[in-house]
């Protein structure tokens, strides 16, 4: 599940591919829950503590100008992570993509920024600067941070009390409802998306060609935005029958505990530290 | 007996069809009737509870829920719309629609928040209607991750919650597995003297007898028929005619064929064609 999602090699056309995806997409999900529920040092704190202790460490890595400084904080997710028994291969992918997507913004800026010249690289005789490697990093450094934060939160937190966490710290209503409507019926329509193919490939004898897998993939997505748009007409209705006047209330049951009472003091020292030491 | 709600030729179009959807409907609902709506499939029975519930407004006609006028401009009014939505409460037939919130706790506290009412109440409410419906256990659970059944009772948690004075069941047993069909009728039988008034559209004859005492049968859009369940049920002609009951293979004395079967309560009927 999870990183274990993969259920040995994939199998083979276009329609057992999409089917193996979309199991894998929903078992990810069922994971994370799991590793929500956990007993890790992240999963013992209140949501709004751990909510606003990552956009303080969001703040303080995009705020400074001193690379050890947002390495610390990298280091500091990594230990949260460690602590919290999120496991590598869950968040190996996510580093990876987005060193890649981070890799080619900041991969210009290591030959075009002015500087001392570090290094030449050979017959295409371009310079690689030393303040271009210092800006990539930083670049690179402050995205993969950002990025493990917010999966750091959303794996160590049942989604419903981010959302709530969200509300308390603020967030418009709307937008919560909506993240929380979407987010809830995502798997609706990956269930709906699992079982047409499903269906289709009980029927489908042999390989498909490329054209026909196009055209099964483009059917496939307008039954599906059919179906999204009668859901969510239904979905109102049913929020209608049940009172909805356009405001979403909440249940607040959030209590500090012992574990956030010792981390507050402990965040703030470290976010303090981060934001003095990354601007001077 | 007041009259919950009174219908009066009431027709209901759905856009780009040619066949109306309901047409020349009128009825009238008391105080504590239960009453089933039976028809086939795309006979209008889901179009009648979501009209009944104030969801679709007739194209022509009128609809009256508790002596007042039930249209869109009443429903605009917050005073209206929270007694009767506080009155009211319809179990969908498809529970994913009806579950929308993260959790089942949440689930069940949604409509109490929408009526606004204190943090304590809420609280106990839930926790009393969790146990009531026996899914303790599965407060922190996700709706969409859940069974047919454990949806089935989620939903109807959900409504049973505002201890509304009516409830309107858009094929409650559909879909489920026998045990919790079961708990379902069970559920509806068990108010049968509660002074609530239930609605139920179904297709299932079997539970009829058991969970109303009066009953339309729709077919085409219209009523076709209204009497006693038992009546209604009686009348093997009618139910053919309005593709409620048709041939399937069972077995008379180990030998299997095929002709209209009955199966009302538990007594087996074969008058019609054995």
């Amino acid at each position: 599940m999870g990183g274990e999602a993969h259920h040995g090699k994939r199998r083979g056309n276009f329609i057992q591919r999409t089917i193996d995806a979309l199991s894998e997409t929903l078992e990810r999900s069922l994971y994370a829950e799991q590793l929500a529920e956990g007993s890790g040092l992240l999963q013992r704190l209140d949501p709004r503590v751990k909510l606003l202790a990552m956009l303080g460490f969001l703040t303080c890595s995009a705020a400074s100008r001193n690379l050890t400084v947002v390495a610390g904080i990298a280091l500091v997710a990594l230990l949260l992570a460690i602590l919290s028994r999120i496991p590598f291969r869950s968040l190996s992918p996510v580093w990876i993509g987005m060193l890649v997507f981070s890799g080619l913004i900041a991969g210009p800026a290591i030959f075009l920024t002015p500087g001392p010249t570090l290094a030449t690289i050979p017959w295409l005789g371009w310079q690689v600067s030393s303040y271009g490697v210092r800006s990539a990093a930083l670049l690179i450094l402050r995205s993969e941070v950002s990025i493990t934060f917010s999966v750091l939160l959303v794996m160590t937190t049942p989604w419903i009390h981010v959302m709530k966490a969200m509300r308390v710290v603020g967030v418009p209503t709307t937008v919560v409802v909506i993240l929380g409507m979407t987010y809830r019926y995502i798997f609706l329509m990956l269930q709906s998306a699992s079982d047409m193919f499903e269906a289709r490939q009980s029927r489908v004898i042999g390989k498909l060609s490329d054209t026909d897998a196009r055209r099964l993939a483009s059917a496939t997505v307008g039954v599906l935005l059919s179906k999204s748009f009668q859901l969510s007409n239904d979905v109102y209705m049913a929020m209608l029958s049940r009172g909805f006047r356009g405001e979403v209330y909440t249940l607040d049951e959030f209590r500090l505990g012992s574990n956030d009472i010792v981390a507050i003091p402990l965040i703030l020292i470290i976010i303090a530290s981060g934001i003095w030491y990354g601007l001077i | 007996m007041d009259a919950i709600f009174t219908l009066n030729d009431v027709r209901y179009d759905y856009a780009n069809t040619t066949q109306p959807a309901l047409h020349d409907v009128s009825l009238t609902i008391l105080k504590g009737q239960r009453v089933a709506i039976m028809g086939a499939n795309g006979s209008g029975k889901s179009t009648l509870l979501r009209i009944l519930d104030g969801l679709y407004f007739p194209q022509s006609g009128t609809v009256a829920a508790f002596g007042d006028t039930l249209d869109e401009h009443h429903l605009m009014d917050d005073t209206f719309a929270h007694a009767f939505r506080k009155r009211v409460a319809f179990v969908f037939q498809n529970p994913d629609v009806q579950l929308f919130n993260p959790t089942v706790y949440d689930e069940v506290a949604f409509g109490p928040l929408q009526m606004r009412w204190d943090k304590e109440t809420i609280v106990r409410k839930v926790a009393e209607t969790l146990d009531m419906l026996e899914i303790s256990h599965l407060r922190n659970r996700a709706p969409h991750r859940l069974s047919g059944g454990e949806k089935k009772r989620v939903a109807i948690a959900s409504v049973l919650i505002l201890d509304p004075e009516v409830i309107l069941l858009d094929e409650p047993t559909a879909a489920l597995d026998p045990k919790s069909q079961s708990m379902v009728v069970d559920f509806l039988v068990g108010w049968a003297n509660s002074g609530k008034t239930i609605v139920t559209a179904t297709h299932d004859l079997d539970t009829v007898p058991d969970i109303a005492d009066d009953a339309y049968i729709f077919q085409n859009g219209t009523i076709v028929a209204h009497d006693t369940p038992a009546a209604l049920l009686q009348n093997h002609e009618l139910l053919l005619q309005a593709n409620l009951v048709h041939a399937h293979h069972h077995h008379h004395d180990g030998v299997p064929h095929k002709h209209p079967h009955f199966h009302l309560g538990h007594a087996h009927d074969h008058s019609s064609g054995s």
